[in-house]
């Protein structure tokens, strides 16, 4: 299955080489390198390239290209899912996955690849079971070890790489037992340059922060289940008994896990809790282009609109953009001709407005697109397709858990055509 | 020290200074690059002593910078027999990373690494099985042949371990043996074939992997094991889920029969009961079917579908793949929203499936349909994923939605990612090849993009309507000319090359201009590219063969500068046609066939999707991804004619009794089997097939998904009660077969109403979810539903349920009801044929309809002012003696909404009387025309007047048909005015406002014109505009502005029409309407008409 694994960063170094079978050479990433060169953003890069011997399948994240070599048929799927899985359990290790963070900690790196894989074939992925094999550096624990020599590596085979509930670690204990869940919903929308709306979708997480002794087995139900068109769920959850009476019964892994990821019916109506008026033209002949945005909050069921940030990316031809907002701040950067607007939380009463000139490049033709506006904001305590959770039992186990929930509405890929 | 002798050597005496001085501070700057050198030699130096050292936290730290040099890339190699010695370290850490070094090395230093190996066989033995399994791993990762043996002992050894970890161990140890030495496989596959029979949900993955590799094509090792991976699979790690997926597709389409055939047999009868309400007959048939499903191929299906809800977005995809190419055509619908909730992922993810969707989508239109908002294209996508989008929304595109489809097809060109523009002119090519009704709409659009201000948007437009005009030939000179007019503006050779291409081509349409053409050519030839060349070259021969009278010295100077050019291709192209045109002595034989050969009417090219091939690869496989077939692909084969045996798949030995379990009790026992089944209940329920017997059921309560303990307590209990069963008869399991089995329908029929009640549900909503057509709303019907079909097929020999039967008739007929209303009061159900094509879920259809009708407050009415401007369609003179008259009576078409109503005056002022005056052949032959009845008999000097209707498609092409009678056929043609193909609509002025802000853009075309000033008053520009236009007056509460409303005949586009007066008798005209071109012809007959007095 996967051969090596080359990290290159953005400016094309290779920084590190894992080989799980005999080793190839790096000279195999210049096939890459090229379809690089190709492409004119970083994002370009096509996943899945074809050389002679060898198949490359790279994805990018963090801004440093993880490119695993494949010598012979293996669902591409597999490959990438496996990929972005390091990345989110290196994040995990070190907090941040960036080549410092990885240079930093090679040693540990390379234990996990080797953990991961056994001969090109994933072995433990769970991060749970990781974490017991190889324990995350710390501060504290390095000067630790380096005092008495002992080391990061368990001398145990993790139990859960063995039982029914393999991402669960047994002989848990906290003195505080808590389990929180986050209600995270995105709004995916495409808005026309008239206002209406021309696709919106709700797609929402679950995100849990469980910290329970022992082997608790949990069950949350929901106000309106039948909210949830589509779902997927984490390994622990149980298929049938979601099937049967919508319900989530499951016993969590220790600490941070995404328990549900769903999709809210399309037959639902999706509130769009912002809205944009803007007048953006550019008059043949002159090289002056008027730009002319106001934000303001509809359907928000009276929470605030906040972390509003507005972004847009100018035509080729703007020279430079002098603005005046509201409030908030803007930048404009002439080189990648991207437009942020800052804003922060929208005021009812005084409606965020950006207005002003742009300037042309002298002689330019008129652009013939006008620029698409991307939003991002954030509704804290609500979430918009409606979703309740209904309560959350604990099962197996004798203590009183704190539990809390917290809901979320964010933007997704939010897009206003103007 | 060897090394250091070396650098000596080569590094001379002043460096050999700097060494010694290496330990000093200062160093001059000179050999800094040798110190550096030398600093790396001296730091391997050092690392060696370490790892010499006795302490262990040194050699640990020197190994740690090992790995790390390893990790960089740098060549530790010769540090092999220092870091060999620590391999049995006590300390766990530094006996990890000395593995990792021996494991990177080891072929290198063959003999250095055979050191290792009795370490790593005492580990072997060891009571940790963490340590036995790391053993093995790194064992079997040193590649040196001299060891295979060992391998091999270790590998069956490990094999029987008693922790299934070590077993998982031995099934990747396999593979890596089988790449070291292929001449271990029949040994390798008795312990894989050992390991298939494992229970474990661990090994289950890796072994299968390892059968993969080994031997993917020792099929029969499977069968044993088939229905115990099926069960397992819930439970598999799911790097593992997917390849014993991925397998197990192979695996079945070697051994069941091919489903699909069932389904023709499924639409036929649906389509029957469709027309016929005869649903007794259609019972019968449903009954009769021929096809069964095999109750494994069920059991695999069924097994597979909840993890079409996992988080591993590789799981999904396989499991979507097996659905396409195993199950049931109407069951594969399952899948849809699984793929496009993976939209959701890494842009990375996106890609491979979004390249899925792409080959689904062309044979399974109906499957994305409902979901198509989600391609719309963002800004924010990368370019790949955009082109991948477009051709998806290409697939799905149809009658119903492409008027949706092409408005996001609009905002798409104007994007300022050209390389996607330019994709979406050839999307929109694409529609309009394959959806007749757009094509003009498109081929408009696309001249209306050659004045785009980006070349590459022309070049691509002038490339696509070449292809067009080519598909659809008829008279478009008019498109050639506005061509032939930007030529001198395109620069782009490919653009040019067409242009050219094109005159030639027609020429004979477009007389004066293409020698025109030639003559500009004939002064640039030089300095054009070659290309464009060759087809100066190709355009000059075909108006020499045309028109030769006025081309022929412009011909003969381009052949001459052709025959010196530097390009070898055109000189031979050059002395090619100058034969060939040119007659001389010698090559007079082909020069007769010139015109045949160069003029040869030409195949039109066959615009189709770039996945079109693809899916002959497995879906979700490398190969599909790249369209190449990979290195180690396995084809999937067809479908056996008939089964193989299915008995192989059969277990005999029941699960062994267990000696722990404990003696339960009679009563507990049904209490605990109750609850297992109302657990499995509804999933049994609704998938059926459970004459897979005792092993199925024992199994499946591994797979129910409990916690462990209770799960073994169950199949503990399960396995008393078999083997209580096996204590009454030797081969007791034909018979707890049946008795499982005759146990489960009576659970069956006491749940059977609540499950009736469930089913109830979904049945609804899918019936709202689809509208017209009928095969494709009973293939969709949920998959519960149709199960529980297949179910009562394989039973029907058992009393079961003719009730069931019987309601899901009912519930058909009652979809039925809704499906013919529906049809009713779709508009324009003719622009189709053929009813298939209409596979249009109602949802989309819906808003297809609301995007474009609006709202039901603005209805289409009958015009108020009827011209009776008559036109000519025969004279009597080439008629003999019949001649004929038609106009354009503004009325709505009786026949067909979407046709124009046209009334023709037959006058005979012939002496005789006619025959039998009719409608004959009609051009083009796609022209849906509603004749007038045939009129047996007109007398001498009387006249008739007769209706027809005429669905020109929103386009003024003209019909074309002759006119019959006894003796004589007469081709006649009929012209529209633009102004004739709309019909009125009254809207209140908000609306008409709010319209008019939707069709910006493209959509609008405006003028400012100088009116004749008798023209001025309110009335006479209504007189005038109604003249012209069959719309409709919005009444206005502005004086200087006059809005006037229509809709297209055919597609029922809307057409607004505001005219605002201004000073000294000058006025501006604008129209919007989604028929860009209709609009701009539209235009031009307004201001004629208000223009003159």
């Amino acid at each position: 299955m996967i051969h090596s694994l080359f990290l290159v960063n953005a400016s094309g170094d290779i920084f590190l080489e894992k080989h799980w079978k005999s080793v190839v050479s790096r000279s195999v990433c210049d096939y890459f390198f090229e379809a690089q060169e190709r492409a004119t953003e970083p994002e370009n890069v096509p996943p899945v390239i074809s050389t002679p011997h060898h198949y490359l399948i790279s994805v990018l994240r963090h801004r440093i290209y993880f490119v695993a070599v494949i010598q012979s048929e293996v669902p591409p799927l597999f490959v990438i899912e496996f990929l972005h899985r390091v990345v989110d359990t290196f994040q995990d290790y070190f907090g941040v996955c960036t080549e410092a963070a990885i240079k930093d900690n090679v040693v540990v790196v390379y234990e996990l690849l080797e953990e991961m894989l056994d001969n090109g074939f994933p072995l433990a992925t769970e991060s749970n079971i990781l974490k017991e094999l190889i324990k995350p550096p710390t501060i504290l624990r390095t000067m630790v070890n380096t005092i008495t020599g002992s080391t990061n590596v368990g001398e145990q085979l993790p139990t859960g790489q063995l039982s029914v509930v393999p991402w669960r670690r047994t002989g848990v204990k906290y003195t505080n037992n808590e389990a929180y869940f986050d209600v995270v919903e995105e709004i995916d929308a495409i808005i026309d340059k008239s206002g209406s709306t021309i696709t919106a979708e709700i797609q929402g997480v679950i995100d849990a922060c469980v910290k329970l002794t022992g082997m608790p087995d949990l069950t949350l139900s929901f106000m309106n289940p039948r909210l949830l068109d589509d779902v997927s769920f984490h390994p622990c959850v149980r298929f049938k008994r979601w099937e049967a009476e919508r319900i989530l019964s499951f016993i969590p892994p220790d600490g941070n896990f995404r328990l549900l990821s769903y999709h809210v019916s399309s037959q639902n109506l999706v509130a769009i809790p912002v809205y944009v008026k803007h007048n953006i033209t550019f008059r043949e002949g002159s090289s002056q282009g008027r730009f002319d945005l106001t934000l303001g909050p509809k359907q928000t069921m009276g929470k605030a609109v906040e972390s509003v940030l507005v972004s847009s990316q100018l035509p080729r031809g703007v020279l430079n953009a002098s603005l005046n907002p509201s409030q908030g701040t803007y930048t404009f950067d002439p080189v990648t001709k991207l437009l942020t607007w800052d804003v922060g939380k929208i005021n009812p009463q005084k409606l965020p407005s950006l207005k002003g000139t742009m300037s042309l490049q002298a002689g330019a033709s008129k652009p013939d697109e006008n620029p698409t506006i991307n939003i991002q904001f954030k509704i804290q305590q609500m979430a918009i397709s409606g979703l309740k959770v209904n309560r959350l039992d604990m099962y197996g186990e004798k203590y009183k858990p704190f539990k809390g929930i917290k809901y979320m509405t964010k933007a997704g890929k939010f897009q206003v055509r103007t | 020290m060897s090394t250091s002798v070396l650098y000596n050597d080569q590094g001379g005496a002043e460096a050999a200074v700097e060494a010694g001085l290496e330990s000093t501070p200062t160093s001059s700057s000179t050999g800094a690059a040798f110190r550096l050198v030398h600093a790396d030699f001296k730091k391997n130096e050092d690392l060696k002593e370490m790892l010499e050292s006795n302490k262990e936290s040194l050699k640990l730290d020197a190994m740690k910078r090992i790995v790390e040099l390893i990790a960089k890339g740098k060549n530790a190699s010769e540090l092999f027999p220092a870091v060999v010695k620590n391999v049995a370290s006590k300390n766990i850490e530094l006996k990890k990373l000395v593995y990792v070094y021996l494991v990177r090395y080891a072929e290198e230093q063959q003999d250095l690494a055979l050191l290792s190996i009795s370490t790593f066989q005492r580990a072997l033995k060891d009571p940790n099985q963490l340590i036995r399994a790391s053993a093995l791993r790194v064992l079997s990762s040193i590649r040196v042949p001299i060891i295979v043996p060992i391998m091999m002992l270790a590998i069956k050894e490990a094999s029987a371990d008693l922790s299934p970890y070590v077993r998982k161990t031995a099934a990747h140890a396999i593979q890596k043996l089988y790449s070291l030495d292929q001449d271990q496989k029949e040994q390798l596959i008795e312990v894989i074939e050992k390991l298939l029979k494992d229970k474990s949900t661990l090994v289950a993955g890796s072994v299968v992997m390892a059968f993969e590799e080994v031997c993917p094509d020792r099929i029969d090792l499977i069968h044993k094991n088939y229905r115990k991976l099926c069960n397992l699979l819930v439970d598999v790690e799911e790097w593992g889920q997917v390849v014993i997926i991925s397998m197990l597709t192979r695996y079945a389409r070697t051994q069941f029969t091919s489903p699909w055939k069932e389904d023709a047999m499924f639409d036929e009868t649906n389509e029957k009961a469709f027309y016929d309400s005869d649903s007794e007959e259609k019972k019968d048939q449903v009954k009769a079917g021929p096809y069964v499903m095999d109750p494994d191929h069920r059991l695999l299906l069924r097994n597979t579908k909840p993890l079409l809800q996992s988080r591993n977005t590789a799981v999904v995809m396989s499991v979507a793949q097996l659905y396409w190419h195993l199950a049931p055509k109407h069951e594969v619908n399952i899948v849809t929203k699984s793929l496009v909730r993976l939209l959701r992922s890494n842009r990375e993810v996106q890609y491979i499936v979004l390249q899925n969707i792409a080959t689904m989508s062309i044979q399974r239109k109906g499957m994305f349909e409902p979901f198509m908002k989600s391609f719309y294209v963002r800004s924010t996508d990368s370019t790949h994923i955009k082109t991948l989008k477009l051709e998806i929304l290409t697939n799905l595109a149809n009658e119903a939605n492409i008027s949706i489809i092409l408005r996001e097809f609009q905002t798409y060109v104007k994007s300022q990612d050209k390389a996607f523009a330019a994709a979406t002119i050839q999307a929109i090519g694409r529609c309009a090849t394959n959806i007749s009704e757009v094509t003009d709409t498109c081929l408009n659009g696309l001249v209306l993009l050659l004045s785009n201000r980006d070349e590459t948007v022309v070049a691509e437009s002038v490339v696509v309507i070449k292809k067009l005009l080519q598909t659809q030939p008829s008279q478009r000179s008019e498109i050639i000319k506005h061509m032939a007019k930007l030529f001198d503006s395109i620069t782009v050779p490919m653009a040019r090359a067409s242009i050219l291409w094109l005159m030639g081509e027609y020429c004979e349409r477009v007389p004066k201009i293409a020698p025109d053409v030639l003559r500009k050519m004939a002064k640039t030839f030089t300095a054009e590219e070659e290309i464009v060349k060759l087809q100066t070259v190709n355009l000059a021969a075909k108006l020499y063969l045309t028109n030769s009278k006025q081309t022929k010295l412009l011909t003969q100077y381009i052949l001459n500068l052709g025959k010196y050019d530097q390009n070898y291709d055109i000189r031979d192209r050059t002395r090619f046609i100058r034969q060939l045109i040119v007659p001389s002595e010698q090559g007079g034989a082909l020069s007769k066939y010139a015109r045949r050969i160069l003029l040869a009417p030409k195949p039109a090219p066959v615009l189709e999707s770039a996945f079109k091939d693809r899916d002959h690869y497995q879906l979700g496989s490398l190969s599909h991804s790249l369209n190449i077939k990979a290195i180690g692909y396995q084809e999937l084969s067809d479908w056996p004619a008939v089964a193989p045996d299915q008995s192989v798949r059969n277990v005999e030995v029941i699960e062994p009794v267990k000696e722990w379990v404990p003696l339960v009790g009679k009563v507990k026992k049904s209490k605990s089997d109750s609850k297992f089944y109302s657990d499995d209940e509804d999933d049994k329920e609704e998938e059926g097939s459970d004459s897979s017997g005792s092993e199925d059921s024992s199994s499946s309560s591994s797979s129910s998904g409990e916690s462990g303990s209770e799960s073994e307590e169950e199949s503990s209990e399960e396995s008393e009660k078999t083997s209580s069963d096996s204590g009454r008869s030797s081969s007791a399991s034909e018979e707890s077969t049946s008795e499982s089995k005759s146990e489960q329908t009576t659970k069956k029929k006491t749940k059977k109403v609540p499950q009736e009640k469930k089913s109830k549900p979904p049945a609804a909503d899918s019936s709202s979810d689809e509208n017209g057509n009928a095969p494709v709303a009973q293939a969709s019907s949920s998959s519960s539903e149709s199960s529980s079909g297949s179910e009562s097929d394989s039973e029907g020999d058992s009393d079961s349920d003719p009730p069931r039967v019987q309601k899901k008739v009912e519930v058909k007929s009652k979809k039925e009801v809704s499906l013919l209303d529906l049809c009713d009061f779709t508009p324009a159900p003719t622009n189709a044929p053929k009813p298939v094509v209409l596979s249009s879920s109602l949802l989309s259809d819906l808003q297809g309809l609301s995007l474009s009708n609006v709202s039901s407050a603005i209805q289409v009415t009958t015009s108020s002012f009827s011209p009776v401007k008559t036109h000519e369609l025969l004279h009597h003179m080439t008629g003999k003696g019949l001649s004929a008259k038609y106009h354009f009576p503004r009325q709505p078409c009786l026949y067909q909404p979407s046709m124009v109503a046209v009334q023709i005056i037959l006058t005979n002022s012939s002496d005789h009387s006619l025959e039998e005056i009719h409608v004959g052949g009609r051009s083009p032959a796609s022209l849906n025309i509603h004749c007038f009845n045939t009129i047996e008999r007109l007398e001498p000097e009387a006249s008739v007047t007769v209706s027809m209707g005429i669905d020109f498609s929103d386009s003024t092409q003209a019909a074309n048909f002759q006119l019959c009678t006894k003796e004589d056929q007469f081709n006649v043609s009929i012209q529209p005015a633009v102004g004739e193909l709309v019909m009125p609509s009254t809207m209140t002025e908000q609306d008409f406002c709010k319209e008019q802000g939707k069709l910006l853009g493209m959509n609008e075309t405006s003028a400012t014109i100088t009116m004749a000033t008798a023209n001025c008053s309110s009335q006479a520009i209504s007189k005038q505009v109604l003249s012209v236009a069959n719309v409709g007056v919005v009444s206005s509460t502005q004086n200087n502005l006059h809005r006037f409303a229509g809709r297209t005949v055919s597609s029922g586009a809307l057409v607004l029409v505001s005219l605002q007066l201004k000073e000294s008798s000058t006025a501006l005209l604008t129209i919007n309407t989604e028929k860009s071109v209709m609009g701009s012809m539209l235009l031009r007959d307004l201001k004629q008409a208000l223009a003159q007095a």
